[in-house]
């Protein structure tokens, strides 16, 4: 007897919960005339909600240890390890063949250990001590921008997804990610590896959708303080470029990320300089 | 006191959490929602209720009090500034030339652990000051003890103390422990002449929740239905959503009707409220979502 297969609902993931969205809409993505799944169409409310989770988990993410921030994200790709196979199925339903989705997740899982060796490292590398020409000691040091609104490139769903998110979080940030609109599966299960591998609930929200609709809103919020964007629509950059304007959020953009860089964590940090007097070095010479 | 009957009203606990999961479920769209967020903020009482208080940050709130955000034409003014005793001085000057009443706290607040002779000083010293209202704490231990002709003498004695002033009883519901207590503090507090009825100080969680303030809604409507006299309610601490004032609207307005639906008879004590509002109604001006960085603290 055959028994009748068990569909899986993809939902949204916002403050470390999985609703549906608010509009109740959904939309079906086709590969090749076949319907991957019923996915959350979601609506600008989703979005609000989704800033609000994210700016409440931000300080907390913000102020744990650097090495405790690293220890999370490899747990990240330890979790992902376990569920392999899922994410090669949903890469294969999303049109890819059978090698390239392993390699592609078995990429990814290496990307997120190189970001968690990261996470405690990118400090240490990029912050300085500034000569100056008075008694100071003088550094700078980078620190999280606050709330970063992500659009994950279209193609290359999960390495897409992976590759924006990773420096994003690594840095301290909390983000809120709009997957990609004909590839979203895999987002969806990347949402439930992050909720089973320590990742702070509103660290991360993901939501799927289409980009015309909330493109505006990702763009405009104003208690979002940087903006991600992957892709090369000349009239998605205008339009968000100019709502970032508004509230000087930081806007960058790249028309894909193939590799993981210490620089894309720089993407969305601010430098601290901070001056410290010491004594007269005249008299006693540089002791430090 | 011979006037004091207290009956036992029973409430069914059920009941009072359907019909505000009721309440909850209600859809404020447009100009109605325009119109319930500026009366909700017509009926806050801006708080500062802190050890760490001075007199400039009670200056700032004042100020505030007046000017809630200079972007936004036609906007009211909150009801009542509530601070102190001691800072009820400074609050007066700043607001000398407004509607906006000086609510003070007093009978040592928060715990109210302290013998009745002080707390009348405590009264007295923020009526001359200048308070227009006193918000009094009851004393929960003695009606936990069952000590409820303690707790009634008390409201009374304050009450006459207030002279001119209204009087709020803080009933302090999350140290009650149900919700038939908080119908019974309910009872003996409006019996025994308070002009408002208030939930909590805000300073111990759970503060005001919708459960406990319909059970006080209740208390006040039963009483408006045998001698036809209004009293007020006055939910604090914890409600810091616009969406949730607006539910609060709906259940006052449900429960008692329009004629408690202005600040003479119903208050939000709260501090961060204000801002939440004023975030929905610039978003509605503007069209875009807003951050608490574009609005002043206090």
């Amino acid at each position: 007897m055959s028994r009748i297969k068990v569909l899986k609902t993809y939902k949204l993931y916002i403050g470390g919960k999985f609703p549906r969205t608010e509009s109740g809409r959904y939309y079906s993505p086709e590969v090749e005339g076949v319907s991957i799944g019923n996915i959350c169409l979601s609506s600008r409310k989703d979005f609000r909600n989704a800033v609000v989770a994210a700016r409440k988990a931000q300080t907390a993410w913000q102020d744990r240890s650097a090495f405790n921030r690293s220890q999370i994200v490899y747990r990240i790709a330890e979790m992902m390890e376990d569920r392999k196979t899922q994410f090669i199925d949903e890469l294969i339903i999303q049109g890819s063949s059978k090698k390239a989705a392993k390699t592609e997740v078995e990429n990814c899982i290496d990307d997120i250990i190189r970001y968690a060796g990261w996470c405690d490292k990118y400090q240490q590398v990029f912050s300085s001590v500034n000569p100056v020409s008075s008694s100071h000691f003088n550094f700078s040091i980078y620190e999280p921008q606050g709330i970063i609104s992500i659009i994950a490139p279209e193609e290359n769903g999960l390495k897409g997804l992976i590759l924006s998110i990773l420096p994003v979080i690594c840095g301290g940030n909390s983000c809120v990610v709009l997957a990609s609109e004909s590839q979203p599966l895999s987002a969806v299960t990347l949402g439930e590896v992050l909720n089973s591998s320590d990742v702070p609930g509103g660290v991360v929200n993901i939501l799927t959708g289409k980009r015309k609709e909330l493109l505006t809103h990702f763009a405009t919020h104003k208690d979002v303080n940087g903006i991600l964007y992957c892709g090369n629509e000349k009239k998605e950059i205008e339009l968000l470029k100019s709502g970032a304007a508004s509230n000087m959020k930081r806007f960058q953009s790249y028309e894909t990320i193939e590799e993981v860089s210490p620089y894309l964590i720089l993407d969305f940090q601010e430098v601290k300089t901070g001056w410290h007097p010491i004594e007269k070095m005249s008299e006693s010479g540089p002791a430090y | 006191m011979s006037d004091f009957n207290l009956s036992v009203v029973p409430v069914d606990q059920l009941g009072v959490f359907e019909r505000v999961s009721r309440f909850q479920k209600r859809s404020i769209k447009g100009t109605s929602k325009i119109q319930g967020l500026k009366m909700a903020l017509n009926m806050i009482d801006l708080t500062t209720l802190e050890g760490a208080d001075t007199e400039n940050k009670v200056k700032q709130l004042c100020n505030k009090a007046q000017h809630l955000h200079q972007n936004l034409d036609s906007l009211p003014t909150v009801a009542a500034v509530c601070v102190y005793p001691s800072m009820v001085k400074i609050a007066k000057q700043q607001l000398k030339n407004t509607d906006i009443k000086i609510a003070s706290v007093a009978t040592a607040f928060p715990s109210g652990q302290s013998p009745i002779e002080i707390k009348l000083a405590d009264t007295q010293f923020a009526v001359e000051e200048g308070a227009d209202e006193i918000d009094m704490v009851i004393s929960r231990g003695k009606f936990l003890e069952g000590n409820y002709n303690y707790v009634y003498d008390e409201i009374a004695t304050i009450k006459e103390a207030c002279g001119s002033a209204r009087l709020k009883v803080i009933l302090e519901t999350g140290e009650l422990g149900s919700l038939d207590q908080v119908r019974k503090a309910s009872d003996i507090a409006i019996q025994a002449g308070a002009d408002f009825i208030k939930t909590s100080t805000g300073k111990i969680s759970p503060a005001a929740t919708m459960p406990v303030t319909l059970v006080m809604l209740l208390a006040i409507k039963d009483h408006y239905q045998k001698t036809g006299q209004m009293v007020g309610m006055k939910p604090a601490g914890g409600i810091s959503t616009a969406k949730g004032a607006l539910q609060y609207l709906i259940m006052v307005k449900e429960t008692l009707g329009d004629e408690w639906l202005n600040n003479q008879w119903f208050r939000f004590g709260a501090s961060r409220l204000a801002n939440d509002i004023l975030m929905q109604l610039e978003k509605r001006n503007t069209g875009h979502y807003q951050s608490p960085d574009y609005f002043s603290k206090d």
